[in-house]
């Protein structure tokens, strides 16, 4: 029994069925990838796990509990976060208040009335919360306005503000994509070095082969929104359906 | 001190010190003087400063911090008033029920309208808010009228039961005060061709709207203000991280609407009257304007803002041509009738016009209001001191938090 | 029966109005993505337009009449139009008369000129800015725009008539087969109601007919994509922004003989249309007019004494309520697209 079930979960946007029967099973403190060519349905998957769009049919079960039906705050809540494709920050904020405020959602709640005590008089979280900075090495930033870095950066301090939650299990939706080469390889480190700690579940979508054979321990291949195969990084790398699935959409 | 830190705990003594001593400030010039018409310190007026600064103060918590732009807050507002005058007609005197009984009837109001209008965000937001308004102001002209007195508005009478204050003096209507302090007492110091009014009312008005100001430094600086400007900055991100923004936004539009109505209570308690039209949407969109002017979502930019207008709508509201003729009476006859000319339509009755300008000029140049002014003017001061003496100064400033 | 039939016309007026300015908000928002709170005061532009040219064409020059005597048995001094002593004296009165639907043609010229300096030299600017600012700026405008109309022409409503041929009422009762006199139907509300008809005909046979019309439609349902083809789109929208500012105008001109024109009837109108648009549907030409005409028609059943007996006050708040209600159980309106602005 896997930390994550998602079982025939079928999702229709008029005409097109953008998930067909989907299974999935997901093995608590593993990586487990999900790959497929263009409009194969991932993003739409992931949008069924935190809330976002709610399935036809199926069930998807989160550590032993139905997460449809609840709100992406109250599924964040379950212990699952998020990564976006394009990184979702508080561009107004500072770095360090960005990463205090999942802080505070942990500690706290989805709400809580705290309009009198000070942000400033809140040292545990801000121990926490620098702390999780200097891991993703940007405790340097702390006070920079989190609207103007970098691309890379940017991704870094959304990863920050996922892994202070110390969630059960973190959604990466291409967490390389349109970056330099330097950032994308201290983004594979840093995420080799939380899947190395094996106290937290991953589940990534990516398009970089690289990325993928070097983090997942399974993966899953979507094509038209079922999923072919799934498998070791090894047998997947020679397998007939994936080639097809690949190639197909190349001589398209 | 208080909980702040060196910065707020300045800026707080700051605005105690100013609103303390506004009778002083405002009053600069003798009252002989060809100047005295800039003079602002009658106590009608420094009233208006603070009670406004009340309202652009609870709107800023909404607005500043948020970004969902209400065009209904006069309704809370005009609510505040009623109540205010209500609990005079039928209580007592006493302005402290009114006044917390107008926070607590537009906490109320604020707390439906709230719960039906955040349920959208954006433009819809703003056309929700602006429909509940004039829904309220069209209600408070027609059915309300016993309640509200339509278009002569609510107003004290001789016959009205005022259960503790027992049997009134037969005659005259009462008036408002705090525990026997009666509101329009006025002390006039005289000193040489100077001349100041320390008004009862006024520093009433002043000591709550600097709890008001305190109270809101205390939100800017809560993990409550924190999540009230994520919710401006990244909605989505924060119901993913989660965390419910729904409640976050109803507790500051509620908060936002209980300053409403405290500076409408606090208007009742000075001129115990209430009418509709201090609910129309032009009112609402004064206070978004104070708000603006001043600089949203910074601590003393409503404040600010509140105040330039309400002195500016003074002055600018006396000046007619026989002033603007003696302005310029040093000008040749030709150039002096043409000036008047020109000035003539934006000032006097033509009061709106400039400040419609304003507005435009404010969101067009100045978004970030007159607190960004000042710090753009600051910087260009330090840039060019920079300049003279070092080129380092400007190299090691880091970057505004 | 008969009183059914009476509050629908009664409505029809009022909701041509609405419809006719939120079909230029609509068009304004659904290209320009604009949210324009000075729209009212183009409106408000309008109906002065009609004022001043009834006021030029009465502009007079004074002569001495010896025929004449006034009461204190001086010659009589009389007041002569310029256009009586061109056109003749009864030519030219009837030119004076049809002041309101002439100045159609003076009003078009001249609202597709405030229409484009306001796109040009303003709301440009705000395409990329937040709807917060659009609605700060244009609500500013809308002050200074109404402002500078009370400084000219004063803040008390102008009448101004009809033409004579219009002035009465039409016994629309008797044509049904009812009594006569239970339904009659002053003859200009029945004009203005066929003119707005034209109007919304010939807004939407425009953008659907012509290849500007097309490609603003495209724009409309996709801005960047249409950019993308190389057609010049800012231009296009600009016609457009002009085009909407002349239709506001034109409902405003004819809605002069129902309503005295004042300084700040623009505000009024424009907080309704708003509704309107928000109850047809952000973005929906046919959802604005649809919305504009049952929002009116709505009003005025409101207005029915027996209803206002169960539930006083309901004329005042129809509009509103039916608008609160439209947006918590279906954003998009009555014919929104989904997906355009819908949370």
């Amino acid at each position: 029994m896997g930390i994550l079930e998602v079982k025939g979960v079928n999702k229709r946007f008029g005409g097109l069925q953008a998930l067909g029967d989907v299974n999935l099973s997901v093995t608590e403190n593993t990586c487990h990838a999900i790959i497929g060519p263009n409009g194969a349905g991932k993003s739409t998957l992931l949008n069924c796990l935190v809330g976002k769009l709610i399935p036809d049919s199926g069930s998807v079960m989160f550590d032993g509990q139905s997460v449809l039906g609840r709100k992406p705050f109250e599924i964040n809540q379950m212990g699952i976060s998020r990564v976006f494709q394009t990184p979702e920050i508080f561009a107004d904020l500072s770095v360090l208040e960005n990463v205090l405020i999942p802080c505070f959602a942990k500690r706290d709640g989805a709400f809580r009335m705290h309009a009198v005590e000070q942000v400033s008089s809140e040292a545990e979280l801000r121990d926490m919360a620098l702390h999780m900075l200097e891991d993703v090495n940007m405790a340097d930033k702390r006070d920079h306005h989190a609207g103007t870095m970098s691309r890379g950066d940017k991704r870094r301090l959304e990863m920050a503000m996922c892994l202070v939650q110390k969630p059960k299990l973190l959604l990466l939706d291409e967490p390389t994509a349109g970056m330099a080469r330097a950032d994308t390889n201290n983004t594979i480190d840093l995420l080799k070095k939380i899947r190395d700690r094996r106290d937290i579940t991953m589940c990534i979508i990516e398009h970089d082969m690289n990325v993928v054979f070097s983090m997942a321990e399974r993966i899953t291949v979507l094509a038209q929104g079922t999923p072919l195969v799934e498998d070791t990084p090894d047998n997947i790398k020679g397998h007939p359906k994936v080639r097809e699935a690949y190639l197909g959409e190349a001589q398209v | 001190m208080l909980g702040l830190n060196r910065k707020d705990t300045t800026l707080l003594i700051a605005v105690a010190i100013l609103t303390m001593f506004a009778p002083i400030i405002l009053n600069p010039f003798p009252v002989d003087s060809a100047m005295a018409q800039f003079n602002a310190g009658y106590p009608d007026l420094m009233q208006r400063f603070v009670i406004f600064g009340i309202f652009a103060i609870g709107f800023n918590i909404l607005f500043g911090l948020t970004g969902y732009l209400s065009f209904g807050h006069a309704a809370f507002l005009g609510v505040g008033s009623y109540s205010a005058v209500w609990m005079f007609k039928l209580l007592s005197m006493n302005v402290l029920p009114a006044i917390l009984l107008a926070v607590l009837i537009s906490g109320v109001f604020a707390l439906v309208i709230g719960y039906v209008s955040l349920r959208r965000s954006g433009i819809y937001f703003s056309i929700l808010t602006l429909a509940f308004a004039q829904m309220s102001f069209n209600l408070a002209y027609s059915v309300l009228t016993p309640i509200t007195n339509g278009e002569t508005g609510l107003q004290l009478s001789l016959d009205d039961p005022r259960i503790l204050d027992g049997a009134g003096s037969a005659g005259s209507l009462p008036v408002t005060n705090l525990f026997g302090l009666e509101m329009r007492a006025t002390e006039t110091v005289n000193l040489g061709p100077w001349s100041w009014d320390f008004s009862a009312g006024y520093y009433v008005c002043a000591l709550i709207m600097l709890a008001a100001f305190y109270l809101s430094v205390r939100i800017f600086r809560s993990p409550f203000g924190l999540m009230l400007r994520a919710v401006k900055s990244n909605q989505q991100r924060l119901n993913y991280t989660g965390l419910n923004s729904r409640p976050y936004t109803l507790a500051a539009f509620v908060i936002s609407g209980m300053y409403a109505g405290l500076a409408g209570g606090l208007l009742a308690s000075m001129d115990p009257l209430a009418g509709a039209e201090r609910m129309q949407w032009t009112a609402s969109g004064e206070v978004v304007l104070m708000t603006i002017l001043g600089g949203a979502g910074t601590l003393i930019g409503p404040v600010l803002g509140a105040g330039f207008i309400k002195y500016f709508e003074n002055i600018f509201s006396k000046i007619n041509d026989n002033v603007l003729h003696t302005w310029f009476a040093v000008l040749p006859d030709g150039i002096e009738d043409f000036l008047v000319t020109i000035v003539h339509p934006f000032v006097g009755k033509g009061w709106h016009l400039t400040l419609g300008l304003m507005f435009m000029l404010v969101v067009i140049f100045l978004p970030g209001g007159l607190v960004e002014g000042g710090q753009r003017i600051g910087r260009l001061f330090r840039r060019r001191k920079g300049k003279q003496t070092d080129a380092e100064a400007d190299a090691s400033k880091t970057p505004a938090e | 029966m008969d009183a059914i039939i009476l509050q629908t016309l009664n409505g029809l007026d009022k909701g041509s109005a609405y419809a006719l300015i939120a079909l230029g908000l609509t068009l304004i928002f659904g290209t320009l993505g604009v949210v324009n709170f000075a729209h009212g005061a183009l409106f408000m532009i309008g109906s002065f337009c009609a004022v001043t040219l009834s006021r030029i064409l009465s502009y007079s020059y004074e002569i001495v009449d010896d025929t004449r005597t006034d009461f204190l048995g001086n010659p009589m001094k009389v007041d002569i139009p310029y256009v009586h002593s061109w056109f003749g004296e009864s030519a030219g009165q009837t030119i004076i008369d049809w002041s309101v639907p002439l100045a159609i043609l003076f009003a078009i010229p001249i609202m597709l000129f405030v229409g484009y300096v306001m796109e040009r030299g303003l709301i440009k600017h705000f395409y990329k800015r937040p709807h917060a600012d659009q609605i700060l700026v244009t609500f500013g405008l809308a002050i200074v725009l109404q402002e500078v109309v009370k400084q000219i022409y004063g803040a008390n409503p102008i009448p101004t008539p009809a033409p004579p041929a219009f002035t009465g009422s039409l016994d629309f009762g008797v044509w049904l087969g009812f009594d006569p006199n239970t339904i009659i139907y002053p003859y200009w509300r029945l004009v203005y109601f066929f003119f707005s008809a034209i109007v919304i005909a010939a807004v939407f046979a425009f953008l659907q007919f012509t290849t500007f019309g097309m490609v603003v439609r495209a724009g409309m349902a996709d801005r960047e994509t249409v950019g993308l083809l190389g057609i010049d789109i800012d231009k296009r929208f600009t016609m457009m922004f002009g085009i909407a500012a002349a239709v506001a105008g034109l409902a405003g001109v004819m809605y002069t003989p129902i309503n005295s024109p004042n300084y700040h009837m623009g505000m009024d109108f424009l907080v309704l249309s708003f509704v309107v648009v928000v109850v047809g549907g952000m973005g929906s030409l046919p959802g604005a007019v649809l919305a504009g005409f049952l929002l009116g028609i709505l009003q005025s059943f409101a207005s029915m004494n027996w209803i206002k007996d169960i539930l006083p006050g309901i004329d005042q708040i129809i509009i509103y309520l039916v608008a609160i209600a439209i947006l918590l159980t279906r954003p998009r309106g009555l014919m929104g697209r989904k997906g355009v602005m819908e949370d």
